[in-house]
């Protein structure tokens, strides 16, 4: 019986060394990258809660307490509880007199390096979108990231055309992105030169996540009414 | 015996100081930047990607070392991106669980630490040749070094750029910001000035040597 690179082949013999460095090697270092996940995963989802606290009063101007709302099956919102799932999420922002400020929704799509994700402020009475915070991206230095630094692009999201349609289930106009300088239209975001994929995907996000969420918050504007928000949640 | 065994020199200070001034990874080598150019716009930024490659350098340098006897020569460098890449998605969960602020501010020069020249180039040329310990040693000093040019790139551009050093204000409030070296000029303009000063003094040393050795040039 043959030890394992003990071979005839000795074209197979000369492999076996390259195949125990590069698969030991490479167990070695998922095993590493594992263990740090699971160490440092309860930091970073406590550090992920807060910054997403801190981003909904930065996208609801006015905001200054929060609550968070999960769309049940039936269709409508209760307070959100330990464990629901968070793409299913919205966070309800209240005023200092408890009015409703507007609703923060999250949103994510494929960027140009990886997934952008979004949180953008939605005010019911007004019915436009009145700020965006990205929360996380890693588009290229200097270019894509200017999704997030970028005043003139920022600005596309202070008073963003979301009406609803006559039929209420959809947007009168869906947000489309176009290119940058050429916006006519208080539904379309102007884009950004250099970092034409970046914008888009942000466009993107609001196209889809406004036409699913919208119609639907709209319709229970009457779930968000009611609690008085808690202290730690201020 | 395999060629990496044949001259073992002794652990010594060199192994670490060298870095910190003589082969400076930034200043004299001119590695890594992408980084130094990129993320020196504040001092806490230029801190935290010098220790987050110092970091990176260090415990690579550690592995490819440990490890040189069981990697072929054919398939060192992917093994070595292997290590370097594994370390910096480490280096990536540690930043998000310390702050958020500092992982959102470095963005994508945290991934780009695996495409750093200087942490690939001193695990080929240093620590796949040497010692664990003298590895250890070239990958502190080498990242130390690499730290102290990033400090002195980001203290001049956050100083002129904003007032400030750290956060911390340093010009009563008349102070009008350069906002030009906050920009990625301001990061070439500096970088120039600082190889400038480092040219003249190793230019200065090497004349001293000359006249001690009686050389005229």
């Amino acid at each position: 019986m043959q030890a394992p690179g003990q071979t005839d082949n000795p074209l197979r013999a000369a492999s076996w060394p390259m195949y125990r460095a590069l698969v030991g090697v490479g167990m070695l270092c998922g095993l590493l990258i594992v263990s740090v996940y699971v160490l440092t995963l309860p930091a970073i989802t406590r550090n992920e809660t807060r910054a997403l606290q801190q981003a909904v009063f930065q996208v609801l101007p006015g905001a200054v307490a929060r609550t968070s709302f999960v769309l049940t099956a039936a269709g409508h919102f209760r307070e959100a509880a330990e464990g629901d799932d968070p793409a299913r999420m919205v966070h309800a922002g209240y005023t200092a007199e408890g009015q409703l400020a507007g609703i923060a929704i999250e949103g994510r799509a494929m960027g140009y390096q990886d997934v952008i994700r979004i949180l953008y402020g939605y005010a019911p009475q007004q019915q436009v979108v009145v700020g965006m915070q990205v929360l996380a991206s890693k588009e290229t230095p200097g270019l894509g990231d200017r999704i997030e630094k970028d005043a003139g692009f920022r600005a596309n999201f202070t008073a963003l055309d979301v009406t609803l349609a006559a039929d209420g289930v959809s947007l009168e106009h869906p947000v489309e992105a176009v290119k940058n300088g050429t916006r006519t239209a208080p539904w379309q975001i102007d884009g950004i030169t250099g970092a034409t994929i970046s914008s888009s995907a942000v466009a993107g996000i609001l196209n889809r996540s406004s036409a699913q969420w919208i119609p639907v918050i709209h319709q229970r504007q009457a779930d968000f009414m009611r609690p008085e928000a808690t202290d730690d949640q201020r | 015996m395999t060629s990496v065994d044949r001259v073992q020199p002794a652990v010594s200070a060199d192994d670490f100081i060298k870095g910190l001034w003589r082969e400076n990874p930034v200043f004299v080598q001119v590695l890594g930047m992408c980084p130094v150019l990129a993320v020196t716009n504040s001092g806490i930024n230029a801190l935290a990607m010098g220790l987050a490659t110092t970091f990176v350098l260090v415990l690579s340098n550690t592995l490819v070392s440990l490890l040189r006897r069981a990697i072929p020569r054919q398939v060192r460098i992917a093994t070595f991106i292997l290590i370097i890449a594994s370390f910096v998605t480490v280096v990536d969960y540690l930043i998000q669980a310390l702050s958020l602020e500092l992982h959102r501010a470095l963005g994508a020069f945290i991934s780009l630490i695996v495409v750093n020249c200087l942490i690939l180039g001193r695990a080929e040329a240093f620590a796949s040749k040497n010692t664990v310990l003298r590895s250890i040693l070239d990958g502190l000093g080498m990242g130390l070094g690499f730290t102290f040019a990033l400090l002195c790139l980001g203290g001049v551009r956050e100083i002129l750029g904003s007032g400030a050093l750290f956060g911390i204000a340093l010009f009563p409030a008349g102070f009008q910001p350069w906002i030009v070296m906050l920009l990625p000029s301001g990061g070439f303009f500096t970088l120039g000035l600082w190889l400038l000063l480092f040219n003249y003094l190793r230019a200065r040393r090497l004349e001293e040597r000359g006249e001690a050795q009686g050389v005229v040039p």
